[in-house]
């Protein structure tokens, strides 16, 4: 048999998975004992060139409380056309499609090759994708003809039957309406009032001019999908029009006098464009693009005020709780990122400054939808252009390598519960038997909501083994996982990715041995690291890094072999031996550490250290340094 | 407050009680005493003489006097024939009056200062009274009436019994003027009649006995006779207490059986022509101190030698009371009305420019006023004394300039400011806001595109015009281009502001929906400069109508508008001009948000002010900030039903800004008016962000204002704009004596900005004579003025008191400076005798004029918004234009002699002088009618409408067509005279007389009997002359 590592690097080939144990502990107790979490690292998208997604629908248990998809784990009577469920053992009659089933003859779920598996479904309206791209004209006018140049070149990258809509903001927040011939027309909002998203909708026409229009003309089908067609335009319409509009945007004009920044009205813009979309589209996939160059400085959501003699909050004024916007503008975000999230879009934040822009407050809006987060100097430089060029990069099907409004679901067989996510989703709150009480990350759920994901966006998934010392699993026994994926692919199908894995249980005090061998360092280093990084977003530093170490000292305990009073003595088998090392680096790296860090640039690091794969999150802990020469390949 | 004076004095309705209306004293005024004095005195026959004697009350004027008085003379002239007709007759011969028979002649006779006194006759027009006269009359009465007068009480009467209709007459009869001219004055009986329209009035003082003294009695017998008998006669007698029975028994009686001629009573007309004759085409200096300026219908060339321009500033009366008491007594009005941007005739000089550089204005040290033609320079000019607060000065030294032998600086004739009565200063960066130098102004043009203005084409009216118009924009007289910066928004119930930034290829509009909280979207791009935007403005024009072509949105904003225009007047610090073009009633949900709320049932009650009055205080809150940051609101109204006038006309009014209202507005009919408005509004002279401080003499001070001006504290009177067709009324009240040597002086200083954006002074200074003798304070007042001040104080009491209380305070308050006058100034006469001074004789035809203006008149007929809307209009006119609006002009047009550039004489607004084979033009300022009677001379019909016969011309047409025939021209060029002086266009309606839209027409003939109410001129004559008898007793 193969070794571990082949195992592990097979099955997240396969299925975009990495345990931390691959052999799991049979009870809750020696579960705990083995201090890292029963947890997983999956990356739903995983890229598949060699899955094509089959174009059915799937087969669902019968029971509603489990409703697990038909996976070539479940147990199949031919004869009968029977299948019974691994998760709680229903037993379901096959649908009449599959009246031709039989060994020979099975579906592609059956087979034990597609663990993961991905379906398309064809019911429902298919809607474009939506690119709201909301910009900040208080820039310097090289920054902003760079960044003006940007977007008129991501127009040509978008699809051509995409909806764009465009939102500017500077002291004002201007939402255009893309559909005007001649004069060009924008909708302009106060940055300083916080408004509704009623009221928006209502000062943007988009709940009464529908009305009227049907009264008016009877007869006609009412387009309900293009009442918001004023400001969200399909792109080879108006791609002309949307390229000189740009082309003409100014600098925001109002009198910047000396010494005070410019009024910049970031947080009313965000919450008009979410409001825009939460009016329009909701629950259809979009990206709220925000392009800023500086700090909110008024309005709601500001971070600081507009006196340049007054800095932005540092680590230090937060510790010294002296940041006297950050409590209201985070809430502020907060609330929006929720909305957004609710509607299943997503918010992209490409921040480029060279001082800080607000991202620690922000953060949230790109943490809970998904949505990327950008930092960069200048939008002016390389870094940024190339960044957001790579974001409308295509895969081998030239496909858009981005999918929208997912939400993951894990069924768990009766062993284990589901304890939280670490990742950029948010909880569905949907309870059910397979919800473990303890939460770890975002808990209390079975599903969650991710509202923008790519091939590498990967969760943390944490488990509880719920079977008790003193009721043994059966020798041999398995447990089961399924993840379902739903989402609007690129292409705007809707889709269902379903993976499906099984592990060994196996008894802590007896086979030790086995699940010591099964053991994924890596995974385990990384899935630690953003529950640290989780821990560190709510509390001290100083308390998550203790809490690091006890973690750390424990395993070793638990693992290690040593003599008493004999440090020389210490050992660690080869599975564990890396480990010790990704925890030094971890508690030196920025994630944890804040020094000599802004709070946005912890933010930022954060952010994406939260939804990397492992090989990415491995190198951000742990930075290969290599060295290069004209004598060879990079070492 | 003032008007409260005026208007509300508790005490007249008190006194009221008993009669119905005058109580004896008014308010203030009213001087208690007088009712003990002996009724006025009477003039002397002979002046009056020269008017005859009433209608009916005939009086025979004094022989001689009728010419004598010169100026009476005019009247006299006039009158005599005229006037008196019927009965008087016989008189006629007599002396001027004949009084009526004089009743207690005994008092008048006394006091009756007769001199100088004046006295109208009652008779009509004997009113004359000398009083300036120029020198007439004194003369004229000396001669005549040498002696106290005669009692023309008589007279006066006479004319009202006629008028009065109803019943009492009495007069008529008997009167006659008695007095001869000379004749002794005595006799004592005098009648009054009264004239009470009403009710009848007492004859019975007059008595029948008739007087005697008057040479001519001969009329009287007879009439008084009639008269009197009814009445009673004992009444004379006693005189003072004779009357007093008076009012009981006017109540009752006597019917007038005569109507009293219409000639026979005093004539605007006639007047006017009388001044025009005397004054028009002269110069007129303004030298000198008190002098009372021709009227404002008299066309002459005005002089400014020290005072300023009566075009600038005009006064009810240019001689002061000396003290307080005698103002009280008077109850004439210390007012002035102040047009401080007149429009100045191309033959006259324009305003000097004053520039002391950083020096600044040179102010007196303790009350400010600014140098002017007052201050005394003494100490070899090296100080000078303040003429308005007699504080010594230190002449700066930049300044300092030797006297001459007789005290006057040398330079006095190279500056300005010593030597006239108007100049301006530039003013220093102190007198800016901030410090700082105000940017050139903004005109802001808001375009209201809902549903119906779009559908009715409006907006592309609008638009259209706008191209043009722009080209035109007001500039600074030595600059090529227009300093001003020019703006667009349109608005239904959201608004759309437009970028029109020279270089867009297109306009970008940004829509701000947040109506609740209005702002500004941009800065740059918002107001630009016309000519470098010219082709994007272009562009937005022609869009414009297209873009809301598909709208049907039907509600409006209104309140957010102007806060926007406001808003970005404010970002881009300048001060400036918002024009409005606005529709509906703005329902939809926005601060300043109006309901319906026109109410017919609140007419005629204590309520019906409420309909005056804003409905929420937005409107106030707003006009207040607009005025805070020089945005003036010009508001054109294009209502098709109720808009709320008083609401939406607000801050237009508050801010100097001028409301134009087009009821049911139709393209073909009414396009030509609304555009010749617009041009004129965009062209005229305009001064912006302005305070206005009138500075006085010791011994009183300025205490109520009235105009479009905005009032913080009572001091400063703040404008965000003036232009040059709006006054301001300012009201004076004593604080001490005054003394007659160094009379009342009046500085008016307006600060402001130009249309070039330079801050500048504009000041004007008047100096007005005091006087302890009342007869002096009559000789100098002009009714015009007054009228302007009545109105602006009733119409401005129409806020917070009941109508009915306005009206009888205003014909209470007329009694009752006629009857001061009587008793005080007039020598004796019978008491039946109206006696007007010279200067007042037409105030009763005007005054009724006031009286029967919409917005007095408690009618459901009338529209609400039409009363607000004249009100308020009324309320920012200087005096030639409220004179026109109350009594308007009627020009016979069929003995039109082509060949003449001069506008015919003018006839009297009656019915009775209209003739079916006449065609005449009236005009009030506002409207223009061309009458038809059926019998018009078909050559006439032919040259104006280029139609064969009456019954081809269509009386849709509001301009005439242009038809190569000398009629027509003639008539297009007198329509155009008379439009060319006038702040609104007037449309023109033609009325073919017997068709229904005569009710219209007939409206505006105000010396009759109104449609609505209102008393004819005959009736509201008797109807005072009754007061003042009451009062008089």
């Amino acid at each position: 048999m193969a070794t571990y590592l082949e195992f592990i690097q097979q099955n997240e080939e396969r299925d975009g998975v990495r345990f931390s144990w691959n052999v799991w502990p049979s009870s809750r107790l020696e579960a705990t004992r083995m201090v890292v979490p029963l947890a997983c690292l999956l990356t739903p998208l995983k890229e598949r060139p060699d899955l094509p997604p089959v174009q059915y629908e799937p087969v669902l248990c019968s029971r509603t409380t489990c409703k697990a998809i038909l996976n070539p784990l479940c147990q199949v009577d031919y004869r009968a056309k029977l299948w019974a469920c691994n998760f709680c053992f229903q037993r379901n009659q096959f649908p009449p499609a599959y009246t031709g089933i039989s060994e020979v003859n099975q579906p592609a779920e059956l087979m034990p090759q597609f663990s993961t598996i991905e379906y398309v479904i064809q019911r429902g309206a298919q809607s474009p994708l939506i690119f709201l791209y909301v910009v900040d004209t208080c820039l310097e006018e090289d920054d902003l003809q760079a960044l003006k140049e940007s977007l008129q070149m991501s127009l040509s990258l978008l699809p051509p039957d995409a909806l764009v809509g465009l939102i500017t903001f500077g002291r004002m927040v201007q939402v255009h309406e893309l559909s005007c011939e001649g004069i060009s027309k924008s909708y302009v909002f106060r940055g300083t009032k916080d408004l509704t998203a009623k009221q928006i909708q209502d000062m943007l026409g988009l709940t009464k001019p529908a009305m009227p229009m049907q009264q008016a003309r009877p007869g006609q089908p009412h387009e309900q999908p293009f009442v918001s067609s004023r400001f969200l335009q399909p792109v080879h319409k108006i791609d002309m029009n949307l390229t000189d509009l740009l082309g003409e945007l100014q600098r925001d004009p109002w009198p910047v006098t000396q010494g005070k920044r410019p009024l910049r009205s970031t947080g009313v813009a965000l919450s008009i464009a979410v409001g825009l979309l939460e009016g329009t589209f909701p629950n259809t996939g979009a990206r709220i693009m925000l392009f800023t160059g500086g700090p909110p400085t008024q309005g709601p959501g500001m971070v600081v005020g507009d006196e340049l003699k007054v800095p932005i909050r540092s680590w230090h004024d937060i510790e010294k709780d002296n940041a006297r916007f950050m409590k209201k503008a985070t809430k502020h975000y907060e609330m929006l990122a929720n909305r957004t999230a609710t509607n299943g879009h997503c918010i992209d934040i490409y921040a480029c400054a060279l001082d800080q822009t607000g991202l620690l407050e922000m953060k949230c809006c790109a943490n809970l939808t998904g949505g990327h987060m950008v930092m960069g100097d200048s939008f002016n430089t390389s870094l940024f252009k190339q960044t957001f060029q790579r974001i409308f990069s295509k895969d081998f099907n030239g496909d858009f390598r981005m999918a929208f409004g997912a939400t993951l679901e894990v069924k768990t067989s009766r062993e284990l519960k589901v304890a939280g996510a670490i990742g950029p989703c948010v909880s569905l709150n949907v309870k059910g038997p397979c919800v473990s009480e303890n939460e770890l990350g975002v808990g209390g759920t079975s599903q969650w909501k991710i509202c923008g994901l790519d091939p590498t966006s990967t969760l943390g998934i944490y488990f509880e083994v719920v079977n008790q010392h003193n009721a043994p699993v059966p020798q041999g026994g398995r447990g089961a996982i399924q993840f379902v994926t739903q989402y609007q692919h690129s292409s705007t199908q809707r889709r269902i990715r379903v993976t499906t894995i099984a592990r060994n249980w196996a008894d802590a005090q007896s086979q030790l041995r086995h699940i010591e061998a099964a053991f994924d360092q890596e995974a385990a280093a990384v899935l630690m690291a953003r529950l640290g990084v989780f821990r560190a977003e709510s509390e001290e530093g100083p308390d998550v890094l203790r809490w690091l170490d006890r973690q750390l000292i424990r395993l070793c305990q638990k693992f290690g072999q040593y003599n008493k009073e004999d440090p020389t003595s210490f050992r660690l088998s080869d599975s564990f031996s890396l480990y010790p090392q990704f925890m030094f680096h971890l508690r030196r790296s920025p994630f944890l550490q804040v020094f000599n860090n802004s709070p946005d640039e912890s933010s930022y690091y954060r952010h994406h250290f939260a939804r990397q794969d492992l090989t990415q999150s491995l190198i951000m802990i742990q930075p290969i340094l290599y060295s290069y020469s004209f004598h060879g390949p990079p070492e | 407050m003032s008007q409260q004076g005026y208007v509300a004095t508790p005490p007249y309705s008190q006194s009221q009680p008993g009669i119905g209306l005058s109580p004896p004293h008014y308010g203030h005024y009213g001087d208690p005493s007088h009712a003990g004095s002996p009724p006025g005195m009477m003039k002397p026959a002979g002046p009056l003489g020269a008017a005859a004697p009433g209608g009916m009350l005939p009086q025979g004027p004094s022989p001689p006097g009728p010419h004598q008085f010169g100026q009476n003379g005019a009247h006299a002239q006039g009158h005599p024939p005229q006037r008196f007709p019927g009965p008087p007759p016989v008189n006629s011969a007599a002396p001027s009056y004949a009084p009526y028979s004089p009743s207690t002649q005994s008092s008048y006779p006394s006091p009756a200062s007769t001199a100088s006194v004046t006295q109208l006759a009652s008779q009509l027009n004997a009113m004359h009274i000398n009083s300036y006269g120029t020198g007439m009359a004194p003369p004229g009465q000396g001669p005549p009436g040498p002696p106290s007068a005669p009692l023309f009480q008589g007279l006066p009467r006479p004319p009202q019994p006629s008028i009065m209709q109803p019943g009492s007459q009495v007069l008529p009869p008997p009167p006659t003027a008695l007095n001869g001219p000379g004749a002794s004055p005595l006799p004592p009986s005098t009648h009054r009649q009264d004239g009470l329209p009403g009710p009848a009035p007492l004859n019975a003082q007059y008595q029948p006995p008739p007087l005697p003294g008057q040479t001519l009695g001969t009329g009287y017998s007879p009439q008084q006779a009639a008269s009197y008998g009814p009445q009673m006669a004992g009444g004379q007698l006693s005189y003072p207490g004779g009357f007093p029975g008076g009012p009981a028994q006017m109540a009752g009686p006597p019917q007038l059986q005569k109507k009293l001629d219409p000639d026979s009573i005093p004539s605007p007309i006639q007047v006017i022509e009388n001044d025009r004759a005397t004054r028009g085409g002269q110069v007129y200096a303004t030298n000198s101190r008190g002098q009372v300026p021709p009227l404002v219908t008299t066309d002459c060339v005005i002089q400014d030698q020290g005072n300023a321009s009566p075009r600038y500033i005009r006064c009810t009366t240019y001689c002061f009371p000396c003290t307080s008491d005698m103002a009280k007594q008077a109850q004439i009005p210390l007012a002035a009305v102040i047009k401080p941007f007149a429009t100045i005739p191309s033959n006259e000089t324009p305003l000097y420019l004053v520039n002391h550089g950083e020096n600044g204005p040179v102010r007196c040290n303790r009350c400010k006023a600014y140098m002017c033609p007052f201050m005394q320079f003494i100490e070899g000019g090296r100080r000078y004394q303040c003429g308005f607060c007699n504080c010594v000065n230190d002449v700066p030294p930049f300044y300092f300039q030797h006297l001459d032998h007789i005290g006057r600086r040398l330079d006095h004739y190279e500056k300005p400011e010593l030597s006239l009565g108007s100049y301006e200063y530039v003013a220093t960066l102190d007198y800016c806001r901030k410090n700082k130098p105000p940017n050139p102004p903004a005109f802001i043009f808001m375009i209201d595109v809902s549903y119906s203005n779009i559908k009715n084409g409006l907006v592309k009216l609008i638009c259209e015009e706008l191209k043009t118009v722009l080209e035109k924009l007001p500039k600074e007289e030595q600059e090529e281009t227009s300093a001003i910066r020019v703006g667009f928004i349109t608005y239904n119930k959201v608004l759309h502001f437009f970028n029109v930034k020279s270089n867009l290829a297109q306009p970008q509009m940004m829509v701000v929906t947040d109506v609740g909280e209005v702002f500004v979207p941009l800065l740059d791009g918002f107001l630009v400069n016309y000519q470098e935007s010219q082709s994007v403005i272009h562009n937005l024009l022609d869009q414009i109508p297209e873009m809301f072509a598909d709208s049907n949105e039907n509600e409006t904003v209104f309140a957010p508008v102007i806060q926007a225009g406001m808003e970005a007047l404010k970002a881009a610090d300048c001060p400036g001009k918002l024009f409005i073009f606005h529709s509906s009633l703005p329902t939809a949900e926005a601060p300043g948000k109006l309901k319906n709320r026109d109410d017919k049932k609140l007419i005629n009650t204590d309520k019906e002010k409420i309909l005056f009055q804003p409905q929420t205080n937005v409107y106030d809150a707003l006009a207040k900030d607009c005025v805070a940051h020089g945005c003036c609101v010009t508001l054109f109204l294009f209502p098709s039903q109720y808009v709320d006038v008083a609401s939406l006309g607000l801050v237009p009014q508050l801010t100097g800004g001028t409301l134009y209202k087009y009821n049911n507005f139709q393209m073909h009919m009414d396009s030509q008016q609304f555009l010749n408005d617009l041009r004129n509004d965009i062209e005229k002279k305009i001064g912006f962000d302005a305070i206005m401080r009138i500075r006085t003499s010791t011994g009183f001070r300025a205490t109520d204002f009235f105009g479009g001006i905005f009032m913080n504290n009572t001091t400063d009177v703040e404008m965000a704009a003036i232009d040059c067709d709006k006054a301001v009324t300012v009201e004076f009240k004593h604080d001490d004596k005054l003394a007659e040597d160094s009379g009342a002086l009046i500085q008016c200083a307006v600060l402001y900005t130009t249309i070039g954006g330079q801050r500048r002074l504009r000041i004007h200074n008047l100096s007005l004579n005091c006087s302890s003798q009342l007869a002096d304070l009559y000789k100098s007042c002009e009714t015009d003025a007054l009228i302007n001040f009545f109105a602006k104080s009733a119409f401005k009491a129409v806020l917070h008191q009941p109508l009915k209380v306005i009206r009888e305070i205003l014909v209470n308050q007329t009694a009752h400076m006629l009857a001061c006058y009587r008793k005080n100034c007039a020598s004796p006469s019978a008491a039946s005798q109206l006696i007007l001074p010279d200067s007042m004789k037409v105030l009763p035809v005007y005054m009724n004029c006031l009286l029967k203006n919409c917005v007095l008149l408690s009618r459901p007929e009338i529209s609400t918004d039409e009363r607000a809307y004249q009100r308020q209009l009324v309320m920012t006119m200087g005096v030639a234009d409220s004179q026109l609006f109350f009594y308007p002009q009627l020009l016979p047009i069929h003995t039109l002699d082509v060949k003449s550039t001069a506008l015919p004489t003018a006839i009297r607004c009656s019915e009775s002088r209209l003739s079916e084979e006449g065609i005449f033009l009236l005009a009030n300022g506002l409207n223009m009618f061309l009458w038809l009677g059926v019998s018009s001379p078909p050559e006439l019909i032919q040259g104006i409408f280029n139609v064969p016969s009456f019954a081809h011309i269509n009386t849709d047409m509001t301009t005439l067509p242009e038809v190569g025939n000398p009629y027509s021209q003639t008539l297009r060029m007198i329509m155009s005279i008379i439009q060319q002086k006038r702040p609104y266009s007037m449309k023109l309606t033609i009325v073919k007389q017997r068709e229904q839209p005569e009710m219209v027409f007939r409206q505006f003939l105000v010396e009759d009997k109104g449609l609505y109410g209102g008393s004819s001129y005959v009736d509201f004559l008797c109807c005072v002359h009754k007061e003042i008898c009451q009062l008089l007793n």
